[in-house]
C-alpha cells in the first residue's frame, strides 16, 4: 500500500494522491476486519460447541458457525457441579477482600512517595523500584510463606500480593497531579495526613482508584499460580481453591471426578469443558464494555512516565 | 540534618502510615532475596537457612555442567526472541492502522473486541489452546485440509513456538495498542499540518511525524520487555507442555519449578532461579543503559 502511495506521488501528487489513500483506507479496513473476526472467532467457537452435541463435535473437526445438533446437557452438569461453586465462592472472597487491602495498602505507599517534602522519599522509592527488577525467585518465596505460616491459608493468596509496584506507580502519578496549593492550604488548617488522605485526595483521585479496584480485581480473578503452589492438595486445601484451579482440574487435567465421574459425563466431556469456560468467563466479558473506559483510562496514566 | 529531623518529627503521622507498606515488601520481597542464601548451602528445612551446612557453588556448578542447561538456556532464549520479535511490533502496527481509520464507529468496534482476549484468565486461555490444537480441535482439523496427520500439536516440538507466540498475540496485541494509541492521541496537530504543507503524504506522515512522536514510549515499552525475557511465561507453558516436549519446551522457570516444587531440591533449584533473575537484572539494565545513551529515554 505504502509503495503506491509513493508511486502516485512521484507521478501527480494531487489527484492520485487521494486514490492512493482510499486504496489505503480499504485495505486498511479488511486488515482490521481480519483481525478482529481473528479475536472473536475463539470465543464464539466456544460457544457454539458448548451447546453442541458431544458426539457430533468430536467427528466434526472444523471451525463452526453455529452448534452441531443442539443441547444443553453440558450446562446442567456443569451447574449441578459444587466444586465450581465452592470455587465460585472462593475467587469472590479473595476478590473482594484481596483488592480492599490492595487499595488501602497502594494510598498509604502512593501517599508517602507523592509527598514532596519529606526525608526518606528517596531511599523508599530505590526500596520500591528495585523489587520491580530482581526478586527472590519461586522457591525462596515459597519458602517464605512456609515460614511465615502462611501455607495452606488464606492469607497465602492475599498478603504476597497485597500491593502491586506497576499500579503503586499509577497511583503516585495520579496524586502527584494534584495542585499542592490544595493540600498545603488544608495542612495549614490543622488537617492531618490522613484527613488530607482521605478527605482530599481520595475524593479526588476517585477515576484512578476505579481504575485499580478493576486492574486488582481482575488480576485476583485470574489468578491461579499461587493458588497452585501455596495451597496444598488435602481437605482444607480443596475447601480454599478459587475457581480457577478448579477449572485447571477440569480443564487441563480433564479429570471428571468433579463432575460426577461416570460414563454420562465421560461422554459429554467434551462440551462439558466447553460450557465450564463460558460459566466461569462470562461474569468478567460481560462487566468488560461497560468498563472498557476505566480499563484503558488506567493504561494510559501508567503510561505517562512515572 | 536538623531540619531533617524536623520535619521527620512533624510529619510523624505519614511515617506511620507508610510503614505497613514498608513491612510488606521487607516480609513479602526482601526476606525471599535473603532466602536466596540458600543456594549456597544444602538447605534442610529443620534445620533453617542459619543452620544449613554451606557448600559455596557446588549448585551452580552442577547446574552448568549439567545434561539440561544448554537446553534449558536455549529453550528460555529462543522463546523469548520469538516472542520479542514477533509479538513486540504487533501491537504497535495495530495502533497506527487503529489510528488511521475514519470512522469512529468501527475504531471503538475494533478496540473492544480486540482488548477482550485480555481478560481471559491463563487457565481458561490454556484450555481454550488445548481442546483446539488437540486431536478433535479445530486448528488441527484445518490442518488436516494440507495433509497434517500427526493428531495433537501440543504433541509435536515443531508447533510449540507458533503456538505459543500466536496465542500470546491473540491475547496481548489488542490491549497492548493501547498505550501506543495514547501515545498517538497525544501528538500535537500542528505537526501533521506542517508536513502536509511539506507535501508528505500519509505514508510519509507516519515514517517523518507519527514514528517519531511515538518512539519513546516504543523504547521503554521494550526496555520493560526485556526485563521479562527471562521470566518468559512459566505460568503458561507449565498448561500446555508435557514430557514429550520438554526438549523444545522446558524453560528455566518451569525446571526450576519442577526441581524445586516437586522434587523438593529447594537449593538447588534456588541457584537455577538465581541464575536466571541474575541475567534478568543485567538485560534491565544494559537495556535501559544502552537506550540512554541512545536515545536519551530511560527507565531512570
Amino acid at each position: 500500500m505504502a509503495k503506491k502511495d509513493k508511486d502516485m506521488m512521484d507521478s501527480s501528487p494531487k489527484v492520485k494522491h487521494s486514490r492512493g489513500e482510499n486504496i489505503f483506507n480499504v485495505c486498511n479496513i479488511i486488515i482490521l476486519t481480519a483481525f478482529t473476526i481473528a479475536c472473536l472467532y475463539p470465543f464464539w467457537y466456544v460457544i457454539m460447541a458448548s451447546f453442541s452435541e458431544s458426539n457430533l463435535l468430536i467427528a466434526h473437526p472444523e471451525a463452526i458457525l453455529w452448534p452441531v445438533g443442539w443441547s444443553t446437557e453440558a450446562y446442567k452438569y456443569v451447574f449441578e457441579t459444587k466444586a465450581i461453586w465452592t470455587g465460585y465462592g472462593n475467587t469472590i472472597f479473595y476478590v473482594v477482600v484481596g483488592t480492599a487491602i490492595n487499595i488501602f495498602m497502594t494510598l498509604l505507599a502512593a501517599y508517602f512517595l507523592s509527598r514532596k517534602e519529606l526525608p526518606g522519599k528517596t531511599v523508599l522509592t530505590i526500596f520500591i523500584m528495585f523489587t520491580m527488577y530482581f526478586s527472590g525467585g519461586m522457591i525462596p518465596g515459597f519458602l517464605n510463606i512456609q515460614d511465615l505460616h502462611l501455607f495452606n491459608t488464606r492469607w497465602a493468596l492475599l498478603l504476597p500480593v497485597a500491593l502491586n509496584t506497576y499500579n503503586l506507580i499509577i497511583m503516585r502519578t495520579a496524586m502527584s497531579s494534584i495542585d499542592a496549593s490544595l493540600t498545603e492550604s488544608a495542612m495549614l488548617d490543622g488537617a492531618g495526613h490522613m484527613t488530607i488522605l482521605w478527605k482530599i485526595l481520595v475524593p479526588l483521585c476517585k477515576a484512578t482508584i476505579a481504575v485499580l479496584v478493576l486492574y486488582y480485581g481482575v488480576a485476583h480473578w485470574n489468578s491461579w499460580f499461587s493458588a497452585f503452589i501455596y495451597l496444598d492438595n488435602d481437605a482444607k486445601g480443596k475447601s480454599l481453591q478459587p475457581l480457577q484451579i478448579v477449572l485447571r482440574r477440569i480443564l487441563i487435567l480433564s479429570d471428571t471426578s468433579d463432575t460426577g465421574g461416570g460414563e454420562d459425563v465421560q461422554q459429554i466431556a467434551e462440551t462439558i469443558k466447553y460450557a465450564t469456560i463460558i460459566v466461569s468467563t462470562v461474569p468478567i466479558l460481560a462487566l468488560y464494555p461497560f468498563l472498557q473506559k476505566y480499563f484503558t483510562k488506567g493504561v494510559m496514566v501508567g503510561a505517562v512516565k512515572g | 540534618m536538623k531540619k531533617t529531623w524536623k520535619l521527620i518529627k512533624k510529619n510523624k503521622a505519614v511515617y506511620l502510615m507508610v510503614l505497613p507498606v514498608i513491612i510488606y515488601y521487607i516480609l513479602f520481597h526482601y526476606k525471599p532475596m535473603y532466602g536466596i542464601i540458600i543456594a549456597f548451602q544444602d538447605f534442610n528445612p529443620r534445620r533453617g537457612v542459619l543452620g544449613s551446612p554451606w557448600v559455596g557453588l557446588k549448585h551452580f556448578k552442577d547446574f552448568f555442567g549439567g545434561y539440561y542447561f544448554w537446553r534449558l538456556l536455549g529453550n528460555t532464549l529462543r522463546l523469548s526472541f520469538a516472542t520479542l520479535l514477533i509479538g513486540f511490533p504487533f501491537p504497535i502496527v495495530l495502533a497506527l492502522l487503529i489510528n488511521e481509520l475514519r470512522s469512529k464507529k468501527f475504531s471503538k468496534i475494533v478496540q473492544t473486541i480486540t482488548y477482550m482476549p485480555h481478560f481471559v484468565s491463563m487457565v481458561v486461555l490454556c484450555a481454550m489452546i488445548r481442546q483446539f490444537v488437540g486431536s478433535d480441535g479445530f486448528i488441527t482439523g484445518f490442518m488436516a485440509h494440507f495433509g497434517y496427520e500427526g493428531g495433537n500439536l501440543l504433541n509435536h516440538g515443531e508447533f510449540w513456538i507458533p503456538i505459543y507466540v500466536i496465542s500470546n498475540i491473540w491475547q496481548g496485541a489488542g490491549w497492548g495498542s493501547i498505550v501506543y494509541l495514547a501515545a498517538l492521541t497525544g501528538i500535537d496537530s500542528e505537526l501533521y499540518d506542517a508536513a502536509k504543507v511539506d507535501g508528505a503524504n500519509r505514508w510519509k506522515q507516519t515514517i517523518h511525524v507519527t514514528i517519531p512522536c511515538i518512539l519513546p514510549t516504543i523504547i521503554i515499552m521494550l526496555i520493560m520487555r526485556v526485563g521479562q525475557i527471562m521470566g518468559v511465561g512459566y505460568e503458561k507453558t507449565i498448561l500446555l507442555y508435557d514430557g514429550a516436549i520438554y526438549d523444545v519446551a522446558d524453560i528455566i522457570s518451569t525446571y526450576v519449578y519442577r526441581m524445586g516444587l516437586q522434587n523438593r531440591e529447594f537449593s538447588f533449584s534456588t541457584a537455577v532461579g538465581l541464575f536466571n533473575s541474575v541475567i534478568n537484572f543485567i538485560l534491565v539494565i544494559l537495556a535501559n543503559q544502552i537506550s540512554k545513551k541512545t536515545t536519551e529515554t530511560s527507565l531512570w
